[in-house]
């Protein structure tokens, strides 16, 4: 018995992997590869799903919220989905551009039904993966063939992926100012200032709509006078546009920049998201168009188009676009995704009034006007990283170090505390 | 006024899509399309797989699931199963905690991550001059994704024998001996497109054992798992035997074929690292590529096949489903070898049999293959690829009396 015991012990020590094989473990491929930070935006979200505070509130990634802060499927997606379900179709490759029913429709949404653009064919919409997808496809192409100027110029500040996808893709980084700090507004005599002294055709990124981070976007006379420096400079305009419906509520009037732009010759490069405005951000549902000379360039530059995206993905995903096709083609389901999107912009409105509101009840005396007039679905609240820091450690309460909150993350149950808080580290 | 894109040249197309195109065009009712690589039904048509079917009503019916966007690497329940289906469930890699993954748009998208971080990350940083092998031939798409990620040195390593029809064993361990030290190997776990020749076991352990020698990067590329040979096991068996080799590696897996998931892009980059410390590293690293390239990956596609492989009874459907496809596809293997042969088509025609999976290298010359396309309205690749799932009960004795007339009256 005893020697069948002790074999046995033996023979576990053995067959123990791990204890043999110590000295080979530490040498790796991967020994020199360091920790990645974690993204400054969706890492909040990370950070806020760890924190127990039965309290916390996360306002930093952009995904809308209804008033019990729930993730919200529109009801025009939830019948598009019922739609399309009863059509029973196959599941074969999109072509490299993606779904044709989209990407006119796309196109169609941002310049506008009878936009003459369309109606000569000069321009091409290929769908993308999301925002980001789109930006990069944009970011590749102008790498590849726009090689008179390697300069992008960004809006200071701007959304924290531009950066990153850009030098990813080989352009250059530079900035112009944008942000006021001292009004939280626009600061409409810097901008032009810098703008006038970006070398020609360097690349301007300007956002339609709804300014991410800080909400503040340039009056229709301002953008008059931007589209007039940024001709005479002869700058290549890449319009962001990822919140169409959402800054307003009203999809012409978020998409007028763009518009005006057009109309006053700007061949623009534009991206457009549905993430937000159809709530499909998982489905990842976006659309990159170049607006070209003629139809005969735009076909030049598809061909193209699609030899970038052949090696990244070989053709994007058919769900999401298959939902926004349906709801742009089908007049009542657009009817009503305009007056959801509408809603959704509302209940953004609202917080941002009873945020100022509370500030005040809680005795803050500082100006908390900003908050009102900027638009979308962000705020730049002000804060200092400090500040923020502090809110984060405190009050468990979430956001983006620059001092960008979601309004969509703010509800009428929880914007009481959120008052609270912010006045607490401001005060 | 001049136009910032006035310079900008028209692009050959892609060639197989191309083709997908003539075909639509082409009036012939005989035509067949033995181009792209889809599955077709006998009546050639696509086929959704029952247990999609399903799945799809499940998640419609689940009130609590909604769009939002999931974490950068994927759904976690997608990506760890995905991975136990290449690794095999009781892989001791998974066990050891020193398995990950990042679910990618489709096979190329994981092709794609896969690249970025090697050239990033592998043999030193930013090391665009490691050599990249691919095998000759190979999916067309692996020299660009891999020279689009910055590989400034992609070059081919022997595969094909033409003459004998067969893998070129010598060439291919030739090729590994010679080549530098640290070069990145893309293998085909199975059903190696476009010529549907594996290396045997045996010649699968030889290629490990120089690759382990000389310190060679593996990278499979498993578009097909279940597809070859009706068996999910079977045919990741190669990739199981490298990860008991020790090797770390990567492996871009697809669920385009084998759950017919072609436009909802359900891919898997499934990484073996020595231990969990260095995985997790990666997966960091693996995350900032993801967000410059598209944030995070689609929920539909993956959602589903987590689903599927998660639930015993719908996991054994959907292995019931793939073995439909791949005996179809063995049975038109069979039917038009045995045609050739009672035709009495000159050449040799066994390897119609012996290779596997969706596609065949037929062995027609560029000529031949021209003849077809224009004399028969029978599409296939310059390269003389079919794809056997374009062959039907009721067409396949039109494209063997087609083969036949061409190898007759075309050298």
């Amino acid at each position: 018995m005893a020697l069948l015991k002790s074999s046995k012990i033996i023979s576990t020590v053995g067959l123990h992997p791990p204890l043999g094989v110590l000295s080979i473990r530490a040498s790796s491929w991967w020994s020199e590869v360091q920790m990645g930070p974690p993204d400054p935006i969706l890492g909040v979200s990370e950070a806020y799903k760890r924190d127990t505070n039965p309290k916390k509130i996360n306002l930093g990634v952009g995904a809308y919220r209804d008033d019990q802060g729930k993730p919200y499927v529109l009801s025009c997606v939830r019948k598009a989905e019922a739609q399309i379900a009863a059509k029973k179709l196959d599941k074969e490759y999109l072509a490299i551009g993606g779904l044709g029913d989209f990407t006119k429709a796309c196109a169609k949404l941002a310049l506008g039904d009878d936009n003459e653009v369309i109606k000569s064919g000069r321009n091409i919409t290929v769908q993308t993966i999301s925002g980001t997808g789109s930006l990069r496809i944009g970011a590749n192409f102008l790498s590849r063939f726009h090689t008179e100027a390697r300069d992008v110029y960004l809006p200071k500040p701007s959304w924290g992926n531009h950066t990153p996808i850009f030098r990813d893709a080989g352009m250059q980084l530079k900035a112009y100012t944008y942000y006021d700090p001292k009004t939280c507004g626009f600061d409409f005599q810097g901008a032009l200032n810098d703008i006038s002294k970006i070398p020609e055709k360097s690349v301007i990124m300007l956002h339609a709509c709804a300014h991410n981070p800080t909400g503040v976007d340039p009056r229709p006379e301002q953008w008059k006078e931007i589209a007039d420096l940024v001709k005479k400079r002869n700058l290549l305009v890449f319009f962001d546009m990822a919140y169409q419906g959402f800054a307003s509520g009203d999809i012409d009037r978020d998409a007028w920049a763009v518009r005006y732009f057009i109309e006053q010759g700007h061949n623009i490069v534009l991206s457009q998201s549905f993430a937000k405005n159809m709530g499909l951000y998982g489905e990842r549902v976006g659309g990159f168009t170049v607006v070209c000379k003629d139809a005969e360039e735009a076909k030049r530059v598809e061909s193209q188009l699609k030899i970038l995206i052949r090696p990244i993905y070989s053709n994007p995903p058919m769900n999401g676009a298959r939902i926004a096709a349906t709801i742009l083609n089908t007049p009542d389901l657009y009817k009503e995704w305009l007056g959801e999107v509408h809603g959704m912009a509302n209940r953004i409105i609202t917080m941002r009034e009873l945020l100022v509101a509370n500030l005040k009840k809680e005795g803050s005396t500082r100006n908390w006007k900003h908050v009102i007039d900027q638009i979308g679905m962000f705020c730049f609240t002000g804060l200092k990283p400090e500040q923020v820091e502090r809110l984060t450690k405190e009050f468990s309460i979430y956001m983006t170090k620059d001092g960008r909150i979601s309004m969509a993350g703010v509800t009428s149950g929880n914007v009481g505390y959120l008052a609270q808080g912010i006045h607490a580290v401001t005060k | 006024i001049m136009s910032l894109f006035g310079e900008v040249p028209q692009a050959t197309p892609v060639a197989v899509f191309k083709l997908s195109n003539d075909f639509k065009e082409d009036a012939n009712p005989k035509k067949v399309n033995l181009g792209v690589g889809a599955y077709r039904t006998d009546e050639g048509q696509p086929w959704v797989l029952p247990v999609v079917k399903k799945v799809e009503k499940i998640i419609v019916a689940d009130n609590s699931l909604n769009h939002e966007y999931l974490a950068i690497l994927g759904l976690p329940e997608f990506r760890s199963s995905a991975s136990k289906i290449a690794l095999g469930e009781d892989s001791p890699a998974i066990q050891e905690n020193r398995v990950g993954a990042v679910q990618c748009l489709g096979g190329t998208g994981a092709l794609k991550m896969g690249a970025e971080f090697l050239r990033r990350w592998y043999n030193g940083n930013d090391n665009t001059k490691t050599p990249v092998y691919v095998s000759a031939p190979t999916w067309e798409n692996h020299n660009a994704v891999f020279a689009n990620a910055g590989f400034e040195d992609v070059r081919p390593y022997k595969y094909w024998d033409a003459e004998k029809r067969g893998l070129d064993l010598d060439g291919f361990l030739g090729d590994l001996e010679s080549a530098p030290k640290h070069s990145i190997f893309v293998l085909h776990a199975c059903a190696h497109n476009p010529t549907g020749t594996d290396p045997t076991h045996v010649e699968w352990m030889q290629v490990a054992e120089v690759m382990k020698r000389r310190k060679l990067f593996v990278f499979f590329d498993s578009a097909y798992q279940g597809f070859a040979s009706g068996c999910l096991d079977k045919d990741a068996w190669a990739v199981r035997y490298f990860v008991t080799q020790g090797f770390e590696m990567f492996c871009a897996q697809s669920f385009s074929k084998n759950f017919g998931l072609y436009n909802e892009r359900v891919g898997n980059l499934t990484i073996v690292a020595r231990d969990s410390d260095n995985l997790k590293r990666v997966l960091s690293q693996m995350e900032k590529i993801v967000r410059v390239t598209w944030s995070n990956p689609p929920s539909q596609g993956a959602r589903l096949v987590a689903i599927t492989l998660n639930t015993p009874e719908l996991f054994a459907e959907w292995k019931d489903n793939v073995k439909t496809m791949a005996d179809r596809v063995l049975l038109m293997r069979a039917s038009l070898q045995a045609k050739l042969q009672a035709l009495e088509t000159p050449g040799t025609w066994d390897h119609i049999t012996q290779q596997i999976g969706m596609f065949s290298f037929t062995g027609l010359n560029p000529k031949q293959v021209e003849y077809m396309i224009k004399e028969r309205s029978i599409y296939l690749m310059a390269s003389g690829r079919i794809n056997m799932c374009g062959l039907t009960t009721k067409n396949i004795d039109y494209v063997a009396e087609s083969i036949h007339e061409t190898v007759v009256n075309v050298q």
